[in-house]
C-alpha cells in the first residue's frame, strides 16, 4: 500500500487542475470532483492508516522490530557538485495520522461547502483551490526531506491567501489575505533560514539522514556535531511555526484569516494548515529532544500563546473571533507540549483538528441561519437548529475538557507530561495550561449562552441548515466525542493506543508511557467546573455589549480591546509607518537624489571637464589632437540627434578613455 | 563545413541576415516585414532547439566549436562554442525574440514603422545569442557592444514620453562600463603567458595561477564596472528603471529577458575562471551589494505608483539573487544564479508583456488610475498577472523559487576560499537577510495586485470593459506561462543542463 501511498496528495492535485479546466462545464460546477477525490483519498489514508497501525502493533506488542517508515524518492534535478534535490515520500505514524484527519475534515469541508457556497459566482474557483489546498497540505505531511516540506508549506500558505481573499471585492478581505501571507511569510523566514542552516550542517534536506546523524552524533562528513548550530536551525524553525501556527507575537493573522468562507476556517485556520507548525515540530522531535534551548522556547512561547489568546477569545462578538482565538489557544498548548512529549502534542493536534472542525462548521451553520457573525444578532437557536446545536455542543464539550470527550484525554495528556518534566517550563506550562483549561470553559459557555439560549435577537426567521451542511456536522461530532478514547491511559491498552500507532520509535514509545495522575485531572475538571459556574453567573442573564463583563474590567478591557497593541505593533508601525512610509521612501530618495545624482554629476562633469578642454585648451590654439575628445559630446548627448555620426564620437571618445586608462593599468601592472 | 562546425554560426548569422532582409522590404508592404521577422525568428528558434537537442550530454563540455583567425596580427580570432552554461541562456533569447515577433503583430508602439523596429528586434537577437556563445573577448565583446545600438534606437524611437534621456543613459552607462570591461580584456591579453583572447587558453592560465595578484585585482575591477553596470547591481542600477519605463513592450521583454543575463554570464564566463584569486576578494563586496540590491529594490517597489517602474525595480532585487549565487563562487551558487537568470528571463519578460499591455488597453500604467477590480474587467489578463506576480514572489512550485532558495542555501556554505579568509559568518548573516528580503517582495507584489486585481472596478471600466486576451496574446504568452509553471516542478529543465559544466569550470574554487 506504501508504495501508491503518492496518490493521497496526487489525487488532489489532479482534482484541483480538472476543476479548473473542466468545471464550469460539470453538472455540480466542479465540486463532485473534489469531493470524489478527497473521498478516494480517505479511504487510501485509512487503508494506509490500518497497515501502519498493524505494523507497529506488532512491534509493541512483541517488544521487537521498529516504528514503520517506509520512504521513496526521485531526483528532482542536480545542483552542483554531485548534490541533488529529492522528491521523496515519508510514510510512518505521524504521516497516516495527519493523511486521516486531513483528507477526513477536506471530505466534510468539500460536502459541507456545497451548500454554504451554493450560488456563489466562483464556486468552481472554490473547489479548485479547496482541491489544491489538500494536495499541498498533504505534500506537506508526507515530504520525507525539508525542501519539499519547505515547498508543501508555502503552497499551503498561497491557498490559504486565495481563500482568505476569496470574495476579494471587499478591501477588509483582501487585506486579511495580504496580512495573513505576509504575517507568516515573515515566521518563514525562519523557516527557510532553519532549512539552509541545516542543509549546510547536514548537507542533505533528508529528515531521516539528518535524525540519524544527529542520533549519532555527528554532521556532514563525519565532523562532530555542533549542537550550537543545530539548536539555531531549529530556533529558527520555531519562528516559522509562530508565524504559521498562529503563535505569540506573530498570532495577528489569524482572527483576521476569519474573513474567508467559514468552511475554510475550519480546514485551514482550524484543523490543519495552522497545525503545520506544530507537525514540522513533530516531524524533527528527535532533533527537538536533543535541543533543550530550542525546547524551552516552545513550551514559553505555547505558554504566552495559550493564555493571553484565552483572554482574548473571552471579549470577541464574532462567533469566528472567539473560534479562532480558541485556535490559536489550543495551539499554544500543542506546540508547549512538544516541548516535554511528542505524542501529548500531535495528540492534541488530532483530537482538535475533529472538534475544531466541527465548531467551526456549526458556527457557520449559524451565522447561515443568523445572516450574521455577531454574536449579538443570534440567541434562541437551540429550538430552531436543533441538529446544529447538539452536534455544536458536542465539539464546545470537547473543547472545554469534559470527560470523556475527545478534548479531555489530550489536554489532560499535556497537563500530566508537564508536570512530569518538572523544572521552570514544566511548572509553566502546567499551571497556565491549567488556568487556560478554565478560561477555555468560560469563553465557550459566553458563546453557548449567547447563541442558543434566551431568543433570537437578530432579523429574520432563522431555519436549520441543509443536509449537506448537517450531515458533516454529525459526521465530524462522532471523533469529536470519541476520538480521545483510542488514546486511553490503560496499562493493559497501550501496546494499541494513538501512542503506539503515531510513534516514530519503538524505544521512543517504551520509555514514554501514556500516563494519568487523578489529581492532575481532577484539579483540571475543577476548575473547568469553576470556569462553567463563572460563566453560567455572568452570561445566563445574557449580558451583551458593553454590559458584557469582560468589557467592564477598565484598563484590561481596553487592552484586551486592542489586542495587546500587537496590530498597531505590525500592521501600523512596522509595516504601514516603517517599512511603507518610511523605508520605501527612504529607499527611493536615496535612489534619485543620490545615486542617480551622482550619476548625472558625473555626465555633467564630463560635459564640464570637455567644455573646458574646449574652450580652454582647444580653442587656445592647441589644434588637431585632442579634436577628436568627444566627450564633449557626452552629455549634451540630450540634444543629440539619432544620427551615426554621433555615436562614432561617442565611441571614439570613449575608446580614448580607454587607451588612458589602460595606459594607468600597465603601468600599475608593471611595478606590482 | 559540417553541422557541428557551422551550426553555431547559421544561428547567430540568421537574425543579422534576417535583419537585413526585414530592412529591404518595400515600404509600400511593410506588414510583410511582420512575416518576415516572425518566419526569420522561428528559424532561429528552431536552430537553437535542434543546437540543444544535438548537444552530446554524455560528453559536456564545449561543442560546436568553430575556431578561425579573424584579425591574425593581434591575436583575434572568430571562435564560437556552446556548452550547459551557454545554453539555456541561448535559447532563451531565441524564444524571447520569436515571442517578440509574433506579439509585434499585435502591437508596435507609436511612431510604428514595423520595418525598422523589427530589424532592430533582429539586430538585437544577433548581439544577444552572440554574448553567449563567443570565446574570444574581443568578439565577446563586439557583440556585447552590438546589442546596444539598436537597444539604443528601440528606447530613443519607440520608448515613452522621456525616451531620449532614457535612451542616451542608457547608452552611455553601458558604455561607459563597457571601456574599463575592455581595458581590463586587453590587459590580460598582455599579461597572459601568450598572448591570446582565447577565453579557454586564459581560462586555463586563470587556474593554472598564471596572472599575478595584484594585476587580477585590476583586472577584475575593470572587468567588474563593465558587468556590474550590465546586470545592473546596486548602486549602478539607475539607468535599469527609466530604460525600462521608457522601452517600448519588446524592448522592455528583452532588456530584461536577455541583456540583463550577459551580465551575470559575463562574470561566471569570463571574470571568475580567468581572475579566479581577485573573484575571491572581491566575492563579499559583490555578495554585500547584491543583498543590498535585494533588500533595496524591494524598498524602492513598495514606493512606486507606476506598474512599469515598480517591475522594472524588482529585476534590481531579484538579480541580486543572483548575484549571491555567484559570489558563493560554488557550484551550486552558479547553478543557483543560471536558475535565476532563466527564471527571471521568462518571468519578468512575461510581466513587461503584461504591462505593455494593461497601458495597450487600459491607457494608463499607475496602478491608483486602474483602480483594481481587474480581475473583473479583463478576468483573463488579471488571472495571467496574478499567477505571474505570484511566481515573480518566488513561491515554490514555480519558476522563481529555485533560483532564490538555491543562491540561498550556496550562500550560507559559500566556496573554502571565502571561509579561509573569515567571511563565513558575513555569508550567513547575508543569508538572513536575503531571506528577509523574500518577505518584502511577497509584499510589493501582493499590494500590487490588491490594488490592480482585487476590489470592486472604477465606473468606467465596468461600463466599458476593455478586451481580454487576444488569441496573439495568447500565442506570444503561452509559452512563457507553461515554462513559469514547468521549471517548479521541474527544475532538472535548466540544473541538468548547466550543472556538469558549472561544476567544472567552478572547479578553480574550493580545489
Amino acid at each position: 500500500m506504501s508504495s501508491v501511498a503518492w496518490l493521497i496528495p496526487a489525487l488532489p492535485a489532479a482534482s484541483a487542475v480538472v476543476i479548473v479546466a473542466l468545471g464550469r462545464k460539470m453538472p455540480v460546477g466542479g465540486a463532485e470532483i473534489g469531493i470524489l477525490s478527497l473521498a478516494t483519498a480517505f479511504v487510501l489514508s485509512l487503508v494506509l492508516a490500518v497497515e501502519v497501525f498493524g505494523a507497529n502493533v506488532a512491534a509493541t506488542t512483541s517488544g521487537v522490530g521498529e516504528a514503520f517508515l517506509h520512504t521513496a524518492r526521485v531526483e528532482l534535478a542536480p545542483i552542483g557538485a554531485g548534490d541533488s534535490l529529492f522528491a521523496g515520500i515519508r510514510i510512518d505514524g505521524l504521516t497516516v495520522m495527519m493523511f486521516l484527519l486531513v483528507t477526513f475534515v477536506s471530505l466534510m469541508v468539500h460536502v459541507y461547502s456545497l451548500g454554504y457556497l451554493h450560488g456563489d459566482e466562483r464556486f468552481t474557483w472554490y473547489y479548485a483551490v479547496l482541491s489544491f489546498f489538500s494536495a499541498a497540505m498533504l505534500l506537506l505531511v508526507v515530504s520525507d526531506n525539508l525542501m519539499l516540506l519547505l515547498v508543501g508549506w508555502e503552497l499551503v500558505g498561497v491557498s490559504s491567501f486565495l481563500l482568505i481573499g476569496f470574495w476579494w471585492e471587499l478591501k477588509a478581505n483582501s487585506d486579511a489575505a495580504i496580512k495573513a501571507f505576509l504575517t507568516t511569510k515573515l515566521g518563514d523566514v525562519g523557516l527557510v533560514v532553519g532549512v539552509v542552516a541545516l542543509w549546510g550542517q547536514f548537507g542533505t534536506f533528508d529528515i531521516a539522514a539528518i535524525t540519524a546523524m544527529v542520533g549519532d552524533g555527528v554532521q556532514a562528513g563525519g565532523a562532530p556535531l555542533d549542537t550550537g548550530l543545530l539548536s539555531f536551525a531549529l530556533i529558527a524553525f520555531v519562528l516559522g511555526v509562530v508565524g504559521k501556527s498562529a503563535q505569540f507575537p506573530l498570532h495577528t493573522w489569524l482572527p483576521d484569516a476569519m474573513a474567508g468562507p467559514t468552511p475554510v476556517s475550519a480546514l485551514i485556520h482550524a484543523a490543519t494548515m495552522v497545525t503545520a507548525g506544530v507537525f514540522l515540530v513533530a516531524r524533527l522531535y528527535p532533533l527537538y529532544s536533543a535541543a533543550p534551548a530550542a525546547q524551552a522556547t516552545l513550551a514559553v512561547i505555547g505558554a504566552i500563546t495559550l493564555l493571553m489568546a484565552g483572554l482574548l477569545a473571552l471579549v470577541q462578538e464574532d462567533i469566528k473571533k472567539v473560534l479562532a482565538y480558541s485556535t490559536v489557544s489550543q495551539l499554544g498548548y500543542m506546540v508547549a507540549a512538544l516541548a516535554f512529549s511528542y505524542t501529548a502534542g500531535i495528540f492534541h493536534l488530532f483530537t482538535h483538528g475533529f472538534f475544531k472542525a466541527l465548531l467551526f462548521l456549526g458556527a457557520g451553520s449559524i451565522i447561515h441561519a443568523a445572516h450574521s457573525n455577531n454574536l449579538r444578532d443570534m440567541g434562541g437557536l437551540a429550538k430552531v437548529m436543533p441538529t446544529t446545536f447538539a452536534t455544536f455542543l458536542v465539539g464546545t464539550l470537547a473543547l472545554m475538557a469534559v470527560p470523556p470527550l475527545a478534548g479531555f484525554w489530550s489536554k489532560d495528556e499535556i497537563l500530566v507530561e508537564a508536570a512530569a518534566a518538572g523544572g521552570y517550563t514544566g511548572s509553566l506550562v502546567l499551571v497556565v495550561g491549567a488556568l487556560g483549561g478554565a478560561l477555555t470553559v468560560l469563553y465557550m459557555t459566553r458563546v453557548l449562552y449567547l447563541t442558543f439560549a434566551g431568543s433570537f435577537r437578530g432579523e429574520g426567521h432563522p431555519h436549520e441548515s441543509p443536509r449537506s451542511m448537517t450531515g458533516p456536522l454529525v459526521a465530524l461530532a462522532v471523533p469529536a466525542a470519541l476520538i480521545g478514547l483510542v488514546n486511553l491511559p490503560v496499562e493493559a491498552f497501550q501496546p494499541y493506543a494513538f501512542s503506539a500507532w503515531t510513534m516514530f520509535s519503538l524505544e521512543y514509545w517504551q520509555t514514554h508511557p501514556i500516563a494519568f495522575e487523578p489529581a492532575i485531572a481532577a484539579v483540571a475538571v475543577g476548575l473547568a467546573l469553576a470556569g462553567f459556574l463563572a460563566g453560567w453567573a455572568l452570561y445566563r442573564a445574557l449580558p451583551l455589549g458593553d454590559d458584557d463583563p469582560a468589557r467592564r474590567l477598565g484598563p484590561v478591557s481596553t487592552v484586551l480591546a486592542e489586542k495587546y497593541y500587537l496590530d498597531r505593533l505590525w500592521t501600523d508601525l512596522v509595516t504601514r509607518t516603517i517599512v511603507r512610509d518610511t523605508a520605501a521612501p527612504a529607499a527611493v530618495t536615496l535612489n534619485d537624489e543620490v545615486i542617480d545624482r551622482a550619476v548625472a554629476g558625473a555626465g555633467r562633469a564630463t560635459v564640464a571637464t570637455g567644455r573646458r578642454v574646449y574652450d580652454d585648451v582647444d580653442q587656445r590654439g592647441i589644434d588637431g589632437v585632442l579634436h577628436g575628445l568627444a566627450t564633449s559630446t557626452w552629455w549634451s548627448g540630450a540634444r543629440l540627434r539619432l544620427s551615426q555620426s554621433g555615436n562614432v564620437q561617442l565611441y571614439a571618445g570613449a575608446m580614448l578613455t580607454g587607451v588612458v586608462v589602460l595606459a594607468i593599468v600597465f603601468a600599475v601592472g608593471e611595478v606590482s | 563545413m559540417s553541422w557541428e562546425q557551422s551550426a553555431i554560426t547559421i544561428t547567430v548569422a540568421l537574425p543579422l541576415v534576417g535583419a537585413a532582409a526585414v530592412a529591404l522590404v518595400p515600404r509600400r508592404n511593410e506588414d510583410y516585414a511582420k512575416v518576415l521577422a516572425l518566419l526569420v525568428s522561428i528559424g532561429g528558434f528552431a536552430l537553437s532547439l535542434a543546437i540543444l537537442v544535438g548537444y552530446d550530454w554524455s560528453e559536456r563540455g564545449l561543442q560546436y566549436v568553430a575556431s578561425v583567425p579573424w584579425i591574425e596580427p593581434a591575436g583575434i580570432s572568430y571562435t564560437v562554442a556552446i556548452d550547459g552554461i551557454s545554453l539555456p541562456l541561448f535559447v532563451l533569447s531565441y524564444l524571447l525574440t520569436f515571442l517578440c515577433a509574433v506579439y509585434s503583430f499585435h502591437h508596435i508602439e507609436e511612431p510604428g514603422r514595423p520595418k525598422a523596429f523589427l530589424s532592430l528586434m533582429l539586430l538585437l537577437q544577433a548581439g544577444m545569442a552572440g554574448t553567449f556563445i563567443a570565446f574570444d573577448l574581443i568578439l565577446f565583446f563586439v557583440f556585447w557592444e552590438l546589442v546596444l545600438v539598436p537597444m539604443y534606437f528601440m528606447i530613443g524611437i519607440w520608448g515613452g514620453p522621456n525616451r531620449q534621456y532614457a535612451a542616451i543613459k542608457f547608452f552611455l552607462y553601458t558604455l561607459f562600463g563597457s571601456v574599463f570591461m575592455l581595458v581590463a580584456f586587453l590587459a590580460v591579453y598582455f599579461a597572459a603567458p601568450e598572448r591570446t583572447f582565447d577565453l579557454v587558453a586564459l581560462q586555463q592560465y586563470g587556474a593554472a595561477g598564471e596572472f599575478a595578484i595584484g594585476f587580477q585585482r585590476l583586472a577584475f575591477l575593470g572587468m567588474f564596472l563593465g558587468l556590474a553596470i550590465k546586470v545592473p547591481m546596486w548602486p549602478f542600477h539607475t539607468w535599469l528603471p527609466d530604460a525600462h519605463t521608457e522601452a517600448p513592450t519588446v524592448g522592455s521583454v528583452l532588456l530584461a529577458g536577455i541583456l540583463l543575463k550577459m551580465g551575470t554570464y559575463g562574470f561566471v564566463r569570463i571574470a571568475l575562471p580567468v581572475l579566479p584569486d581577485a573573484a575571491v576578494e572581491y566575492a563579499p563586496l559583490i555578495a554585500v551589494l547584491a543583498v543590498i540590491a535585494i533588500i533595496y529594490g524591494a524598498l524602492a517597489c513598495l514606493a512606486q505608483s507606476d506598474l512599469k517602474r515598480l517591475i522594472a525595480f524588482s529585476s534590481v532585487g531579484h538579480m541580486g539573487f543572483v548575484m549571491l549565487g555567484i559570489a558563493t563562487l560554488t557550484p551550486l551558487g552558479i547553478n543557483a544564479a543560471i536558475f535565476g537568470m532563466v527564471a527571471h528571463g521568462i518571468i519578468t519578460g512575461m510581466l513587461f508583456f503584461l504591462a505593455g499591455t494593461i497601458k495597450e488597453r487600459y491607457h494608463t500604467r499607475e496602478i491608483a488610475a486602474l483602480g483594481g477590480g481587474m480581475l473583473k474587467t479583463t478576468p483573463r489578463l488579471g488571472a495571467v498577472l496574478g499567477l505571474v506576480a505570484i511566481a515573480s514572489l518566488g513561491l515554490p512550485g514555480l519558476a522563481g523559487f529555485w533560483g532564490e532558495i538555491l543562491a540561498l542555501l550556496a550562500a550560507f556554505n559559500p566556496a573554502p576560499e571565502l571561509v579561509a579568509a573569515g567571511w563565513l559568518t558575513l555569508y550567513r548573516v547575508l543569508v538572513v537577510f536575503g531571506a528577509v528580503g523574500t518577505v518584502l517582495t511577497a509584499g510589493y507584489f501582493l499590494w500590487m495586485m490588491q490594488r490592480v486585481l482585487m476590489g470592486e472596478p472604477p465606473e468606467r471600466w465596468v461600463a466599458a470593459p476593455p478586451e481580454d486576451v487576444s488569441p496573439i496574446e495568447w500565442g506570444a504568452w503561452a509559452p512563457l506561462l507553461v515554462l513559469t509553471v514547468a521549471l517548479g516542478p521541474l527544475p532538472f529543465l535548466v540544473t541538468a543542463i548547466t550543472d556538469a559544466d558549472v561544476t567544472s569550470i567552478m572547479s578553480a574554487f574550493g580545489a
